[in-house]
Formats: C-alpha cells, structure tokens, sequence
C-alpha cells in the first residue's frame, strides 16, 4: 500500500506532466482535456468540503457551477458588447479580466450558497438532497427562459478572457493558470480540513448531538461549509465557461451536479485529493471509452457501479487501503 | 445555604397520554452530587435531556446560576456550561480519541470558526485536551480511533470530553455502564474529587456508587420526584421502599 | 382568459398531474418500504415507452402495447432489483444516489444502442383519437381524458390494494417497521422485488401512455424523474397519499402557471416583458412550489415527523 501523501504528490504531478508532454508532442487537444480535468477537480474539491467533511449530500452544485459561468458569460458579454451591465442607480461595466471575473464569480455563487443553504439546511437527508435539487433546477429553466442572455441557445464570448497581459487563448497557458488555482484551492481546502472549523465540521457530520454538547450548532457549521463549497464551485464554472468561451443553461442541468458528485465519489469522499483522482480519472475514461465505443457512458455506468458496490473509498482509498485520513 | 447552580422548577413533559415529566422541581448546589435514581422508564433519562436542551418540557422552567435557559438549544446551554455526558455514547466515531477531546477544549474556547491554523498545532488546544484524557486514564490512548474504543473507555472520554468543557455543572448519564469493577471504582474516586471543581446531576443505576457517592438523591417513579434527601433519608423512606427499593432489597 | 380555456387548462394539468402519480408512486413506495432513493425510476419509464412503441409498430395495437410496457419494465425492475438494488438498500443515501445514477448511464445508452438517437412514434389508437364533448359544452380530446380516467382508476386501485390486501398490510408494515414484517414471517426480500417491480411496471406504464402524446426517446425519462422527486417531497416521501395530492398540486401549478402567468403580468406590464417574466416563473413554478412546501413543512405535507 502506498502513502496517501506520496499518491497526492504523484497525482499532481502527473496532472502537471501530461499537458506539458501534450506540448512537445503538439498535441493542444491534451493539453485542453487536462484543464477540462483540472477545472473539474476544482468544482469536486469544492463540493467535497459540504459532501465529504459535512455530510451534506447536495445535487445541486450545478447551481454554483452556472452561476460562476454566467458571472464569466455576463461580464464578457457586456465588455465585448461595450454596452453597460446597468446604468442606474451608477455604472457597471462588463470586464475582460479574469481576476475581476473570477472575484465576481465567486462572490455570487457563495452569496447564492448562503441563500440556498439557509433554507435547504432546514431539511437533512433524501429532503435536502431533493431541496438542493430543486434550486438547481430553478435556475436552470431560470436561465433557459430569461431571453436577455441568450435563453436555451447560451451566450458564446468570442475571445478568452486576460490574464496580467499573458497570452491566455495558448492552451498551456490557461492551463497553468487553472493549475495554479487547482493549487491554491487545495492548499485552501486542505487547511480548512485540518483547523478548528474542519474539525467541529467533521464532528457535526459524525455525531450531531456531540457537537452540540460541546456548544455548537450543527447548521452554522453546514452553513458556513456550504457557503465556502459553493464559492468554490462557483470559482470552477468561471474557469470551466472560460475554457470553452462559451456559457449555456446546461452548467445548471442536474447532471452537471450529478457529475460533479461522481469525481468526489470516484475519487474518494471525504480526502482532500478525492475529486483530483475522480476528475482526471473521469476525463481520462471519456477519452478512451470515447475512443473505444460510441456508447462509452454503458463502461462509465458499469465502472461507477463497481465502484460503488465494491470500493467504497474510492480510488485513492484503493491505492492507499486507508478509509479515511487521520488528523 | 448557598444558591443553587442549575434548578428545575415545575418541569412537566407528557409524550400523549403517557407522563414523563410530573412537576419536577430539582436543585444542584455547589460541591455537591445530586444522584437521580427510579425504576427503568421512569423518566431520567428525558429529564436529563430537557435539562440539556433535547427536549422542550411542556412547562416549567430550567434555571442555571439564575439565569432562565429554558428558552435556549443544546449548543447554548453548552456554552453557558453544561458539561453533559451520555447514557449511549455520543462520541465522534471516526475520530481518534484526542481529536475528540480537542473537540471540547475547541468549543470550551468557542473560536471554532477558524479556517487556517491547525488544530494539532494549537498547543493551548492540546495542553486542554490532553489533560483531560490524563485525568480520566487515557493517555495511552491519543491516536486510537474512537471506535475501537471499548464500551468503558467510551465512556471515560466521554467524561473527558466533558472535563474539556469546564463547564459549571456536570450532567451524566450512566457514566458506570460497562466500566466493570474496577473501572467502577476508579470513576467512583474519580467523581468524588470532581465534585470540588463543579457540582454534578448524577444518574445511575450502580446502587453502591451511588450511595457512595451522592450527598443528595431525588427518587424519581413515573415522571414523579417521590423523595428527596441525604443517602440515610432516602433508605430510610417508606414511600421509597415500597415504590421503588423494595425490589431490591438488597441496599 | 375565458372560462372554456381555464377549465381545459385545468384538465391538461390533471391530466399532467396524473401521470406524474403513476411515476411517484413507485418512486415513493420504493423509498417508504426499503429507503432507497431510485434515480433510475426514469429509465424505467423510457424502457416502458419504448417496449410500447417496438410492439405497436409490430403489431399495430395499441392495448398490446400497453401490456408490453407493464411487462417490460416489471420484468427490467425485478432484475435492476436482484442485482443492484438489494445491495443498496443498507447503504447511506449517497451510495444509492450514485449507484443509481450509473444505472441510469447504462439504460440510457443500452436504449440508445438498441435503439439509436432518433425518437420513435406511437400513435393514438383510432378509437381515442379526436375530441369529445364534455357537459358544459367543453370540447377535450379523448385521449387525454382517457388518461385522466385510467390514472384515476389506477390510484384507486393502488390506494385499494394498500388499504385492503395482505400485500397491502406487508407494505405498510415494513415501511413503520422493517424488523417487525421479518418477525411475521414475510418474505422480505421477495416483498421487496415484489414493490420494486410494481413501482417499476406502473412507471413503465406512464411512460407509455405519455409516449403516446410525446416522442419516445433516450433520456425521455430524466425530466419526468426530477418532477417525479419534486412530487414526492411535496406530499411526503413514503406516503401514497401524499404522492397523489404532491402530483394533482405539481400538474396543476405547472400547467396553470404557464397559462395563466403571462396573462396574469399582461395586466400590469407590455406583453413582450409580461410574456417574458411569465413564462420564466412559471417554469420555475414548481421548484419554488416545491421549495415553500419544505422551507414550511421540512418532511412534506403529509410526511411523519
């Protein structure tokens, strides 16, 4: 068995290393799969924090994922547009500047979590993952029906969106960037897991009447974690609408929730790197499922299948044979 | 006579026909150990929990250093200083023994919405929690997962927990249950000393610790305090023998 | 609006409302007797409308259709039970929320390999095609108040069967009490399939006869699935009754929002943005319906504490 921490290391840089091969071999479609996988790996690790440290089973992270790529879709919209987002009660202006696009992105989705969370945390179990469901699904045909960007048809940005003057439309750089942020959500999520607040979190999901008899109520600790995973999927639906310059209703579809749950499962619940392994695992499948079979989603089903029947760590708990990280 | 920490005054809870609660008023004075004991289904255990918070009593007030908390949940009567413990272990499972105790040193300093340093590093933190643990007899036992532990060992770090809390009164629930005779008697000697730090609401079934150990007992016999009194006054009371120690008439 | 109009817009919603009954009554049956949440229950009713429509372009009859639709998707449930069901029955909800959503990855592109991309018909048969005239001088096609009566017809014999049969009493009691129907000496795991192919068959039988008035095609299930949880929660997940009050409600909220919403903002705004803020409320209509219901109720309208 190999130590979680060795595998880590080795996942990220194989996630590194793939893309940077991809470049000498001339091969930018790779190098766009990777940050697909990487950028997916942000949304897992973001819901991880409510699914797999609070217990909280949400299908409805799609909402987050959307709001992000429409916060994306918006400003970029408005900036190559020059027209204004609103003009009363004082201006705003759309933007092509990532960092601004990102701020927004996450500022919104975690507003939208603090929302939603406030009221699906009142229910637990099948409710709340029904009620998590159902915001989603509001936004979704929210989006579909609201003509005024795009509707059904979704919104394309013809230009990628900038980055401190580098050239983001060459792939290995926006995949350094999506790299970076990977990083840094992980370093983030990573610290969260191991402080005070990782820890009542923990407790809270194992044991409600424990952390109450240590004077801490269950729901702001969901709250708060709700919030923060939603603002990190949020992060992710930016990058994800900034891959593919293009933003439509389908980031809010539930099956982008469900798949976002699928890298948290495949990769492990509850470790920090689960939705890493998930994610690269799940593009790596499409790719060469979709490579075998027009119908690779029967091999993607019946691998999940196993995985949920028969491997109940997933994949990093199958290669280290540790069901949960300690401290 | 000095004031009591934690009373109950009138509490009454009726689950539809059947009372569990009947108008029980309760007091806890400092340095003392209150036991409360009665039949199985006498109703306790749903006292305890009203006291805790758990359950809303359908009247009466709960009262603690004079301060009405009937309004308040679990987690803030915690924070006021309600140290409980458990009739079925309420442990964080998953936990190894010492994150359990750091997770009542945590909510005893009640900063636990902090996101980046830590919690192992936190020597404050630990220095709380492993104290805890040595003063319950688990030191040994820092990195064992919670799970593993025995029901008896369960049972301490429950107690540690507790202790972590520093809280101003102490509510236990069968805190004896499958200790054994030994374990028994170390947590006898053990909560004899405890008494001095903060008074205890004790419930037991163990007779001999309880008679050992409790400066008062209350009687409790469908939902009902029948007595009140010192070790002597409660053996000596015919309503109580006939309720409630007759059956075991061994005492 | 006119009246006429309002009181067929109500019958497209019962109509609606309906067969989304037959969908939720297997989904919450399922959940109330062996807590497991079915995201598959879609699948099983796209299996239903495309075994209905492979035997009417067979056989050209409508009613051996329906039969094959019961039968197939009975017979899909009973195998979907004894080889993945049953293992997910102990397991936390998460695990039966992917596991189910892997078997619906299977049935999707099964059909879609079986079958190909493009959507099949089946027609009304002759005797249900065209309109009647219902007292008051309303005019409404047959086939849709066919499917208001047999819907109705099966919610009564549901609501039947529970309340009367052995079967019935099994069912009630091993949604209070799974240890208690084992002490009886019932047949859990045979109870089980038992449950899991009805709620299956009636799914099946809904995607039929919605098959009828729609296309038939892959992924025709997922969206009648989430109505199908929406109806669930409303009226309390393990209740039947809950579920029929939980699908009249979502049918008539739907239907009636989409009519009566751009019409109701036209009053006070010009009718391009009124078309617009409408039409986009009431598709959202039912989340929020659904949203109220549990922020109100965290267990459904007729759910138990």
């Amino acid at each position: 068995m190999i130590r979680e921490s060795t595998l880590n290391a080795a996942l990220l840089i194989l996630l590194l290393a793939v893309p940077l091969a991809a470049l000498l071999l001339d091969e930018p479609f790779i190098i766009t799969l990777a940050t697909r996988a990487v950028i997916f790996a942000i949304a897992g690790v973001g819901l991880n924090l409510a699914l797999g440290f609070g217990g909280l089973v949400s299908l409805g992270h799609a909402a987050f994922f959307g709001i992000g790529g429409y916060a994306m879709g918006i400003l970029a919209y408005h900036a190559q547009t020059f027209t204004p987002i609103m003009e009363w009660p004082f201006v705003i202006q759309g933007t092509k500047a990532m960092p601004v696009i990102w701020l927004t992105a996450v500022v919104a989705s975690a507003i939208a979590a603090l929302g939603i969370g406030v009221l699906s945390l009142r229910t637990t179990g099948i409710y709340f993952i029904m009620i998590t469901l159902a915001f989603g699904q509001m936004l979704f045909f929210f989006t579909i029906s609201w003509p005024a960007y795009g509707g059904e048809d979704g919104l394309s940005i013809y230009v990628r969106n900038g980055f401190a003057g580098l050239n983001t439309m060459d792939p290995i750089t926006f995949f350094a960037i999506c790299y970076g942020l990977l990083l840094a959500v992980l370093w983030l999520v990573s610290r969260i897991a191991r402080s005070p607040f990782g820890l009542a979190l923990g407790a809270a999901r194992q044991n409600e009447a424990r952390i109450q008899a240590v004077g801490q109520r269950p729901f702001t600790l969901y709250l708060v974690a709700f919030t923060i995973s939603g603002a990190i999927t949020g992060l992710a639906g930016a990058l994800f609408a900034d891959l593919n310059r293009f933003v439509s209703p389908t980031m809010f579809s539930w099956q982008t929730s469900g798949e976002i749950m699928v890298f948290v499962i495949l990769g492990g619940v509850g470790r920090v790197f689960g939705p890493v392994a998930g994610a690269a695992m799940f593009i790596f499948l499409e790719h060469v499922l979709g490579g075998l079979s027009e119908f690779w989603h029967i091999y993607l089903g019946a691998i999940l299948l196993g995985i949920v029947l028969f491997a109940r760590g997933g994949l990093i708990g199958l290669v280290s044979g540790r069901e949960v990280a300690d401290d | 006579m000095t004031d009591p920490i934690l009373e109950t005054r009138g509490i009454s809870k009726n689950f539809g026909a059947l009372v569990a609660s009947k108008d029980i008023t309760l007091d806890l004075r400092r340095g003392e150990i209150h036991a409360l004991i009665g039949p199985n289904g006498a109703g306790k255990s749903t006292l305890i929990q009203q006291i805790a918070g758990a359950l809303r009593p359908d009247g009466g007030r709960i009262m603690l250093s004079g301060e009405d908390v009937t309004p308040l949940g679990t987690a803030a009567r915690a924070r006021k200083g309600m140290g409980r413990t458990f009739q079925i272990s309420s442990l964080a499972m998953e936990y190894t023994v010492l994150q359990n105790a750091l997770l009542g040193a945590l909510g005893q300093r009640g900063d636990v919405f902090r996101f980046f340093r830590p919690v192992a590093r936190d020597a404050q933190l630990r220095e709380a929690a492993e104290t805890a643990l040595a003063r319950v007899g688990l030191s040994d036992m820092h990195h064992m997962r919670t799970a593993e532990l025995s029901h008896g060992q369960r049972r301490q770090l429950e107690v540690a927990v507790a202790l972590t809390l520093q809280p101003r009164v102490f509510l236990m629930d069968e805190p004896m249950a499958g200790l054994g005779t030994e374990g028994t008697t170390q947590m006898v000697g053990f909560l004899d000393g405890l008494r001095a730090e903060a008074p205890i609401l004790l419930i037991e079934h163990d007779m001999d610790a309880v008679f050992a150990l409790a400066d008062r007992i209350s009687v409790l016999v469908y939902g009902e305090v029948i007595a009140t009194g010192t070790a002597a006054e409660i053996r000596a009371n015919p309503r109580v023998r006939e309720a409630y120690l007759g059956e075991e008439a061994a005492i | 609006m006119p009246l006429l109009l309002l009181i067929e817009q109500i019958l497209n919603g019962l109509q609606f409302g309906v067969m989304l009954f037959l969908m939720a009554a297997g989904l919450t049956l399922v959940f109330g007797v062996m807590g497991l949440i079915n995201l598959a229950h879609g699948s099983l009713y796209m299996i239903g409308a495309f075994a209905a429509a492979a035997t009417a372009a067979a056989t050209g009859s409508f009613l051996l259709a329906l039969v094959a639709s019961l039968t197939a998707a009975a017979i899909a449930g009973v195998i979907v039970e004894m080889t993945v069901m049953r293992r997910l029955y102990d397991r936390d909800h998460l695990d039966q929320v992917l596991a189910t959503f892997a078997l619906i990855l299977i049935f999707s592109e099964g059909t879609r390999w079986l079958f190909g991309s493009f959507p099949l018909y089946l027609d009304t048969p002759g005797w249900l095609s065209g309109s009647t005239v219902l007292p008051f001088g309303i005019t409404y096609p047959k086939y849709r108040l066919a499917i208001i009566l047999v819907g109705l017809a099966v919610a009564m014999g549901l609501f039947a069967m529970i309340a009367r049969t052995r079967i019935g009493i099994q069912i009630r009691a091993g949604e209070n009490d799974r240890e208690t129907v084992g002490a009886l000496g019932v047949n859990i795991a045979r109870l089980y399939t038992l449950v899991f192919a009805l709620g299956a068959a009636l799914a099946g039988f809904a995607g039929a006869l919605i098959g009828a008035i729609q296309s038939v095609q892959v992924g025709m299930g997922e969206p009648v699935l989430i109505l199908a949880f929406v109806v669930i929660v409303i009226g309390g997940i393990g209740s039947i009754k809950g579920a029929f009050v939980g699908a009249i409600l979502v049918g008539l909220t739907d239907t009636l929002g989409r009519s009566l919403l751009p019409v109701l903002f036209g009053l006070f705004m010009d009718t391009s943005s009124a078309t617009t803020i409408g039409s986009s409320l009431a598709s959202m209509s039912i989340y929020i319906l659904m949203a109220a219901v549990l922020i109100f109720r965290p267990r459904g309208l007729f759910g138990t504490a």
